[in-house]
């Protein structure tokens, strides 16, 4: 039992530290560290998404066959580490860990065929539409309709909190084609052009300041039947699926480990005024250390049985738990470290592109809208709540 | 990368498993509790026997050369069992000692005697004005022209009572705690000048109170040369704490399991506690700090041969995390069991008081996190 990775892995590792150095610009670095959500703007995610594609590694999860670099369970560890460690920034996830995965897993040939070189290449900007002004936690409640005219659907309804749907050109989204008595039934999951007549989408705007969620409404729209991944009526079974992928892709806690590390940087500069001699402050950021020690034992536990084929068994909701738990307990400690910082505010996005330099140093203000923006984690993907339940319900056979 | 069970490690872990599911039932605990000596010599003859006291001591002396994990692995279902016989203070911190700081002369004599089970050992160092700074000892060695003459107090020395020689830590007296300065001395149990007062300790087990008062030792009780022996206590320590982690998550999983368990089959309103949700809720809070503290204690156990700092940060950070994770299972199995949980008549009050016994072990979360903080350059050591 070690926890040090082999001679080839190591190789693999510096050849990971080469692209990145070779790739990341320091433009999309500083724009990454000034993305107070883990979402980042097109014209820096999709700039690294064109890079990693040119490489082979535009989607670390896929099978070969669908474009994946056909990497072991250890290569993704160290791939997502090192992207971490050097604060890369996040591709169109919606594309390549949502949709991309359904597609590759229920969709047609003709729809790989179409859809998987774009998500590689960057082409397409995806966005999920699950959630319903009515349907939240009871996803399955959804009452957007698709009713089958000729070769096409007609779609009615709204979807709500789409991240990024005013960048997007493409949705995924779960429809009702059918009034089942169990409701699940008469869900489908249906590709839809952004661009379609009838479709508009309003701003919403988060308390972070930040605009990254929308509603987005439906109006007759004409979709073909053709752009149904799967059966109809199965796609309840089709988001689940990509629910896990979106709960717990497995390797959160480099990035947790990056997060904390801006922090701890903070609180020993003269930013904060050594707020690290506080030791309150400095036992908390032990706690918090710990907390994500804790997490990537975990994973490597994980990653240990998948390299051995084993099945780790249902932790996806127990790891998205802690990821989002941990997540916000790192973004309180950096609003603590701030001090009197906390009281600014800058209602300008993005932060990177400001008109006027700041009243606060840079490395500051991304801090209490971070904060505030991470309020969502343990409300979106299935509140945690509902993971609860799913943990009471998947792991503890209740 | 790899933290799968070896073949090796898995059979242990079925032999260890299998002998105290038969051995350490209720009946066994409820018999053995009022004994004066607190375990079974019978059962300690059988560990022996069955290669577990040899298992962290080097193979050149006798023993298996296993590791941390190995210790885990035994102590996680000694956990399970509430074993209560001497294996932490003899088999991985006495046996430990003297495989960091004795002599070749005493490696020799003693490691071998562990491993089969023919010696006991017992680390007196805690002391009242220490807490839990390892560092701070006041019992002082006088060197005699034919030997040393020991002086202190020395608290919650565990299986004090059942061990044929006392590890005592002492300083020369007059020093100012310099590198050198603290060193370890065997004193043989039934010393002239040596009091013991034993009692029996929370969640199974004894330990002991110590006076020692002009003991006179020869010159060969010094272990080792004289060189400082905190490093090696530290080092000592750390790894006991990862054991420490281990058999706490034995003891949280089966109170987990246990709660859980009772949870489906207790009715109130008509149908099982387990169909509320507050309590489902409660369940998955439990399932995962025991998760968790498998995660951790596993790590403190990998990290337990590293270099002093990574060592020392992932023994505390393990401690702290595990000692937090355990107060919530701890306290909410006894919550769930109703008023039952607060009496004798169940198992679930003596794990209780066991892990409670664990937090308290060697520092409690909020010092451990401060070590843990000191260690990584952001404190100074006792803020």
């Amino acid at each position: 039992m070690d926890l040090t990775f082999s001679a080839e892995e190591r190789i693999f590792e510096q050849e990971v530290r080469d692209f990145i150095a070779q790739n990341l610009t320091p433009e999309m670095k500083r724009a990454t560290a000034l993305t107070p959500s883990v979402f980042s703007d097109p014209d820096i995610g999709m700039a690294w998404q064109r890079a990693l594609h040119e490489k082979g590694w535009g989607a670390p999860g896929w099978p070969v066959e669908a474009g994946g670099p056909d990497w072991t369970p250890a290569q993704r560890w160290i791939f997502e580490a090192e992207c971490a460690r050097a604060g890369t920034p996040n591709v169109n996830v919606m594309g390549v860990k949502m949709v991309g995965p359904v597609i590759i897993g229920f969709g047609t040939p003709e729809q790989k065929n179409f859809y998987l070189p774009r998500i590689l290449s960057g082409e397409d900007y995806w966005c999920q539409g699950y959630s319903e002004p009515g349907s939240g936690s009871d996803l399955a409640s959804l009452k957007t309709r698709a009713v089958r005219d000729g070769d096409d659907y007609v779609i009615n309804g709204t979807k709500i909190w789409t991240t990024h749907a005013h960048h997007a050109n493409r949705m995924f989204a779960l429809v009702r084609t059918n009034d089942t008595e169990r409701k699940q039934d008469g869900i489908s999951f249906i590709l839809i052009d952004m661009k379609s007549p009838g479709i508009t989408t309003r701003p919403i705007l988060t308390i972070g300041g930040d605009h990254e969620v929308n509603q987005v409404f439906f109006d007759d729209v004409r979709v073909p039947v053709t752009n149904r991944v799967g059966e109809e009526g199965k796609g309840w079974t089709y988001g689940k699926y990509l629910l896990e992928f979106e709960r717990g892709s497995g390797i959160a806690s480099a990035k947790l480990r990056d997060a904390l590390k801006t922090v701890a940087d903070l609180a020993e500069s003269d930013a904060t005024g050594h707020a690290i001699d506080d030791p309150d402050i400095a036992v908390r950021m032990s706690e918090i250390e710990v907390d994500i020690d804790t997490l990537e034992m975990t994973e490597l536990r994980v990653l240990s049985a998948l390299q051995t084929g084993q099945n780790p068994g249902a932790v996806s909701s127990l790891l998205k738990l802690r990821v989002s738990e941990i997540r916000q307990a790192v973004t309180r400690l950096g609003v603590e470290v701030i001090g009197n910082d906390g009281l600014y505010v800058e209602p300008m996005r993005p932060l990177y592109r400001l008109n006027e330099a700041p009243g606060i140093p840079e490395e500051i203000l991304p801090v209490v809208p971070e904060y505030l923006n991470g309020r969502a984690y343990t409300i979106f993907g299935g509140s945690s709540e509902i993971q609860r339940d799913i943990v009471a319900k998947m792991v503890l056979g209740l | 990368m790899d933290l799968n069970l070896s073949d090796e490690q898995r059979l242990l872990r079925e032999s260890v498993d299998r002998f105290i599911a038969e051995t350490y039932h209720a009946d066994h605990r409820r018999k053995s509790a009022g004994d004066p000596l607190g375990f079974s010599p019978a059962i300690w003859k059988q560990f022996s026997e069955l290669g577990w006291l040899a298992l962290p001591i080097a193979e050149e002396y006798g023993g298996l050369g296993a590791g941390p994990v190995e210790t885990g692995i035994v102590m996680e279902a000694f956990g399970r069992g509430l074993v209560s016989e001497p294996y932490l203070s003899t088999v991985v911190i006495g046996a430990g000692l003297i495989a960091e700081c004795g002599s070749e002369a005493q490696k020799q004599a003693m490691l071998p005697k562990v491993a089969d089970g023919s010696l006991r050992l017992s680390f007196a160092h805690s002391e009242r004005a220490a807490r839990f700074d390892l560092s701070h000892v006041e019992t002082t060695a006088t060197p005699t022209p034919d030997g040393w003459i020991i002086d202190g107090c020395k608290t919650a020395v565990l299986d004090a009572h059942a061990a044929d020689q006392i590890i005592v830590s002492a300083r020369l007296p007059g020093g100012d705690g310099a590198a050198g300065d603290l060193c370890l001395y065997l004193v043989p149990a039934g010393s002239v000048g040596l009091t013991m007062r034993d009692y029996p300790r929370l969640g199974g087990g004894r330990a002991c109170n110590l006076e020692l008062t002009g003991v006179r030792l020869e010159p060969d009780a010094l272990i080792d040369n004289g060189s400082d022996a905190l490093p090696q206590i530290e080092a000592v320590v750390d790894r006991a704490l990862a054991a420490l982690g281990a058999e706490a998550v034995g003891i949280m999983q089966i109170m987990f399991d246990m709660t859980l368990e009772y949870t489906k089959v207790r009715q109130q309103f008509g149908k099982p506690l387990s169909a509320n949700q507050v309590i489902r809720h409660r369940l998955a809070d439990m399932a995962m700090h025991c998760d968790e503290a498998r995660s951790i204690a596993l790590r403190a156990a990998v990290m337990a041969d590293a270099e002093p700092v990574a060592r020392g940060r992932a023994a505390s950070g393990a401690k702290a995390k595990i000692g937090k994770s355990a107060r919530f299972v701890a306290e909410q199995s006894v919550q769930l069991h109703g008023a039952m949980g607060v009496t004798e008549e169940l198992d679930i009050g003596s794990y209780f008081k066991r892990l409670l016994a664990f937090d308290t072990l060697f520092g409690g979360s909020a010092h451990h996190y401060r070590r843990h903080a000191a260690l990584g350059g952001r404190t100074p050591p006792h803020a």
